[in-house]
């Protein structure tokens, strides 16, 4: 049988190497690129990241990826996974060292997490729970092992609710991931989770419906 | 809720991986790429990689040596030693390492730690401090690998570190350092109240009760350790099952 093809997007904003270990070790092939021709011969898109939200967004545009990853995700119905930064950037805008405008492919701002009298650190450094509010093949057959390790200090506030699958606590609920048509996100690395995040990288290549 | 972390620590000097005591008497306890392949099989939460002779010997990161180690691990690691530029930890980060830790180019130039938080992002700068008790009870910063005296204040210095940018905080006893006698609570919890991002504790640990200690008397958010993983029957299973025991939150299923 032929390995399927993860396409991960090399935009100069880190930890490429680990997206692709990861997809190995679940049997896949990997290409890292930052070229915009690779970008629609994938079967399988990653956009990961780790990064202030500005230098994503100016990584994205000088290497003229922007139109290319649009037209794969919403023209062909390409899945998408975003991580971390790779999430974030998918919203209308965010505030990391002033306000950037984002993709815009989904509907949110991207904010700093802001406490009132909770004594927690920032960044949300660590392993952490999370819940899921409504099914998702990104999640399927997880129910033993949802510990998933975070690190961020911004986190996205989806304006539709409809798109948030998975909620994670930290002062107060968040947005863990999403998922919208073929276009799913993670605010935890699961290429750091171990196998619990490649539970989830193998269902995201593997699970969902193309 | 957010775990507590435990975090092995690996000294590397002389292509092997050592521990010491008070940063002396260095052992050898073994090769770094296999014992990344066992630390990732048994579950901690995270790892790291020390090169402690890099800056002493004006060497730069063994970016080849560890990239295989990045190779054995699907859990975050830092790694630290001979990182002086932004190069340094672009090179890293593109290998896949999650984080680098920053010591005596931190307290030469604190603004390396605000330039590099700005460009890669605060989360993936550690700034790893290195501390001995005064006669007065406060605590003064070492550099170079412990040799190197600066005057100052370790409190103050953690503070300056967050303002500058850094994610995190590793603040390591030298006096505690592979005595096994319980971690510097002292000094853990003077820095870990001053400063509003996590700290990891480190230095000294000999029992699973230190490590209980360390974060809820010091104020921890990860505890991290060598020696008792090495000359001890404990394994970070246990440790981790004792924490649990004594209503921390850590991972237990991995």
């Amino acid at each position: 049988m032929n390995k399927k093809l993860v396409t991960i997007i090399d935009y100069k904003m880190g930890n490429v190497r680990s997206v692709a270990k990861a997809f190995e070790a679940i049997g896949c092939k990997t290409l890292i690129s930052n070229k915009s021709d690779d970008v629609g011969k994938a079967s399988f898109l990653v956009l990961p990241g780790v990064g202030t939200f500005g230098e994503g967004m100016r990584h994205l545009t000088e290497l003229g990826l922007i139109e290319p990853l649009r037209d794969q995700v919403f023209n062909k119905g390409m899945p998408f996974l975003g991580i971390c930064l790779g999430m974030q950037l998918l919203a209308n805008e965010g505030y990391e060292n002033g306000y950037h405008k984002g993709l815009g492919w989904i509907d949110g701002v991207v904010k700093r997490f802001s406490f009132n009298d909770e004594k927690l650190k920032i960044p949300h450094m660590g392993w952490n729970d999370i819940n899921i509010i409504c099914d998702s093949p990104l999640f399927y057959d997880t129910k033993n092992n949802r510990t998933f390790y975070f690190v961020h200090s911004y986190h996205l506030i989806s304006e539709d609710p409809r798109m948030c699958i998975a909620r994670c606590h930290y002062g107060y609920d968040f947005t863990a991931a999403i998922q919208s048509n073929n276009i799913f996100a993670t605010q935890f690395h699961p290429e750091k989770s171990q196998k619990a995040g490649l539970k989830v990288l193998n269902n995201f290549v593997n699970n969902i419906d193309k | 809720m957010l775990k507590k972390r435990l975090i092995p620590i690996m000294l590397f000097k002389n292509d092997r991986l050592v521990k010491s005591i008070r940063f002396e008497e260095f052992r050898n306890v073994g090769n770094p790429i296999q014992m990344a392949r066992v630390y990732n099989s048994r579950g901690v939460d995270e790892l790291v990689f020390l090169d402690i002779n890099a800056t002493c010997e004006k060497r730069k990161p063994l970016l080849v040596f560890i990239k295989e180690i990045l190779e054995e691990c699907f859990m975050p690691l830092t790694v630290g030693g001979g990182i002086r530029n932004l190069n340094d930890i672009d090179d890293l980060l593109k290998i896949g390492a999650d984080k680098v830790s920053i010591n005596t180019a931190a307290v030469e130039d604190p603004s390396f730690v605000s330039e590099a938080a700005k460009r890669f992002g605060s989360s993936n700068i550690v700034v790893s401090i290195d501390a001995k008790r005064k006669p007065d009870s406060k605590y003064e910063v070492f550099t170079h690998g412990g040799h190197a005296a600066t005057g100052l204040d370790a409190v103050d210095f953690a503070k300056q570190a967050e303002e500058m940018g850094a994610g995190e905080i590793l603040i390591n006893s030298i006096d505690s350092d592979g005595m096994m006698g319980g971690y510097d609570i002292g000094l853990i919890h003077n820095v870990s109240s001053a400063v509003n991002v996590p700290v990891i504790g480190c230095g000294g640990a000999g029992k699973p009760k230190d490590f209980v200690d360390c974060v809820t008397l010091g104020g921890t958010s990860a505890v991290a350790a060598a020696s008792i993983f090495h000359f001890t029957e404990y394994t970070p299973a246990m440790i981790k099952r004792h924490m649990k025991d004594q209503g921390l939150d850590v991972r237990i299923n991995y």
